[in-house]
């Protein structure tokens, strides 16, 4: 067995949640061959990919990225990243290729950088859909050419190829749109000829940065993957890996704690072993990689479904709580009347009750809906398909109906409702939906990512 | 009488995707871990029952390796779809704490 190793530092959960400059030195003293962190997560929902904006601000994004940079530069290692700005769309990647760009500008750094992009054309979809590459994924209907008209973006999740490629053409600084978060990791472990399984599991660990660490946060972890298994470090001396912290993050956002699929083939963690070697450092071995015998890429898409307004307002009439179904229905009716006679059919908007202290978290699953609050908070909203102003005018009538409504028994004849805030209305913009979720059969893994050189100076 | 809420390390939700939920309990060590298991509450169909989902819908997975027993089934709706009360999914595990283990 060789005595190859590869040593991958992780500085947080995403770029833009933060570490601390304490664990960024830790983790650099131990050497390691590559700095990264991911980018982004598909569970903020779908507004991001379809706005082209990321969910964490700009403004910690840059710091995180400024840090990162100069770590690597100094000690001439890769720094990559995968999923940039959150969604990793082309606005999301350009977002941060030009912080990268500025940063280097202001404080002297220079190197080549890759950017791999994962947008994808809808004609070349439409070409794939024709040839029968497309599949759906999680029950969804077959992928059509109407939904990928309507689509505002599609993104591909690309797996370690195409960041092999960019590494091994001299990229330091490797920034990529949407990608299976493990990919990065995976990618820089494969080229350095270690076994898949070991370096994907690697990824799995290293994509939450000290996630798998307790106490858990966001903060930085410290990887050495060998032949045959891994061993997982957090950088920061207050916080530890145990066998049960690592074994816990492997249940993490996946439908099977055994079985991972990735692009290119399956991830088996059925026969896996977590050993503590320290008190703080946990191996992980026993994982084995089954190859697929088609290449297959994630694609994510959205398309716009609306445009949102929202009130907040509470009660604590114990009357109105106790009819709040029908008085509910009441508004309803009353909207769908005065918002009519506007030209805002009922047909054109949706008009939801969020009723905290009752059913606001688990909807219809909730158990406990029957049990009496003696408070309740709702929030009242309105998505028109015809336009932000349609919104805030639907949103107007609700809010003044929820506030002046009668009801059988009311006592409390000026108003039912309390606003915390004035303005009472929120216009929220527009609101996307998920449209395309599928898979994509690919000839060679790098056919969807084009990647472009340039040298940052 | 020992409720999950007492006797579990973790119990939580999150998305697996954007379409569906998954839900995992796990317990501190093999000796309890064995123990539950071998009462067989939990199993596809009590997360069929809480989460008002087809039994067929449970993909249920005890994960010896990790003391733990995974549930994924199909969210209400999909993840920031019209409706949707749980974005990140991570607020859907409280029917589960009270359920009882008879270990």
């Amino acid at each position: 067995m060789s005595t190859k190793e590869i040593r991958l530092l992780s500085v947080s959960a995403i770029l833009g949640y933060g570490f601390s400059e304490a664990s960024l030195k830790a983790g650099m003293a131990r050497k390691p061959d590559m700095i990264g962190v991911d980018g982004g997560s598909v569970d903020p929902g779908p507004h991001y990919l379809g706005a082209g904006i990321p969910f964490c601000s700009p403004i910690a994004i840059k710091r995180d990225l400024r840090l990162m940079l100069h770590a690597a530069i100094e000690a001439g290692i890769p720094m990559v990243i995968g999923t940039c700005g959150g969604a990793g769309g082309n606005p999301h990647l350009d977002l941060v290729a030009g912080m990268a760009r500025d940063i280097a500008r202001e404080d002297g750094l220079s190197f080549k950088m890759a950017l791999i992009r994962a947008e994808q054309d809808k004609a070349e979809i439409k070409r794939r859909i024709a040839a029968g590459g497309i599949h759906p994924l999680a029950h969804q209907p077959e992928l059509t050419d109407a939904v990928v008209d309507r689509a505002t973006r599609i993104v591909g999740m690309m797996g370690p190829e195409p960041f092999i490629e960019a590494l091994d053409n001299g990229a330091q600084v490797v920034l990529a749109g949407r990608s299976s978060d493990p990919a990065p990791w995976a990618a820089m472990c494969i080229r350095a000829q270690l076994p898949p399984a070991p370096a994907w599991y690697a990824g799995k660990m290293l994509e939450c940065g000290a996630t798998p660490s307790i106490p858990k946060g966001h903060d930085s972890l410290f990887v050495t993957v060998r032949e045959d298994h891994m061993e997982c470090e957090p950088c920061n001396p207050a916080r530890r890996c145990t066998p049960l912290s690592i074994a816990n993050h492997s249940l993490h956002e996946n439908s099977s704690p055994i079985h991972h699929i990735e692009p290119g083939g399956m991830l088996d963690t059925s026969d896996c072993r977590f050993d503590a070697v320290s008190d703080r450092a946990v191996r992980i071995s026993g994982m084995k990689w089954n190859p697929a015998s088609q290449y297959t890429v994630k694609l994510e898409g959205v398309e716009l479904a609306g445009y949102r307004a929202i009130c907040v307002a509470g009660t604590r009439d114990p009357l109105l709580i106790g009819r709040l179904d029908n008085f509910l229905e009441s508004v309803r009716a009353e909207v769908a009347t005065k918002a009519a006679a506007f030209g805002a059919t009922p047909d054109t908007y949706r008009l939801g009750f969020r009723v905290y202290g009752r059913d606001g978290v688990m909807a219809e699953r909730e158990p406990k809906r029957d049990a009496e609050p003696h408070e309740v908070g709702f929030v009242i909203e309105v998505v028109s398909q015809q336009s932000r102003e349609m919104a805030a005018a639907v949103l107007g009538v609700a809010r003044a109906n929820m506030l002046h409504t009668d009801f059988p028994g009311r006592l409390c004849r000026e108003g039912n409702m309390a606003f915390p805030f004035s303005p009472s209305d929120i216009d929220v913009g527009p609101v996307y939906r998920f449209s395309v979720f599928h898979v994509a059969d690919l000839a060679d893994p790098r056919e969807l990512f084009p990647i472009e050189y340039e040298m940052v100076r | 009488m020992t409720l999950i809420r007492d006797a579990a390390r973790v119990c939580k939700s999150k998305n697996a995707g954007p379409f569906e939920l998954t839900i995992d309990v796990v317990f501190d060590d093999a000796a309890v871990f064995q123990k539950v298991k071998a009462t067989g509450v939990l199993c596809p169909a009590l997360f069929a029952r809480l989460y008002n989902v087809p039994e067929e819908h449970v993909l249920f997975t005890p994960y010896d390796a990790a003391f733990a027993f995974k549930a994924t089934f199909p969210r209400l709706v999909p993840a920031g779809e019209f409706g949707d009360t749980d974005v990140y999914g991570c607020q859907q595990h409280a029917p589960l704490l009270d359920v009882d283990l008879p270990i």
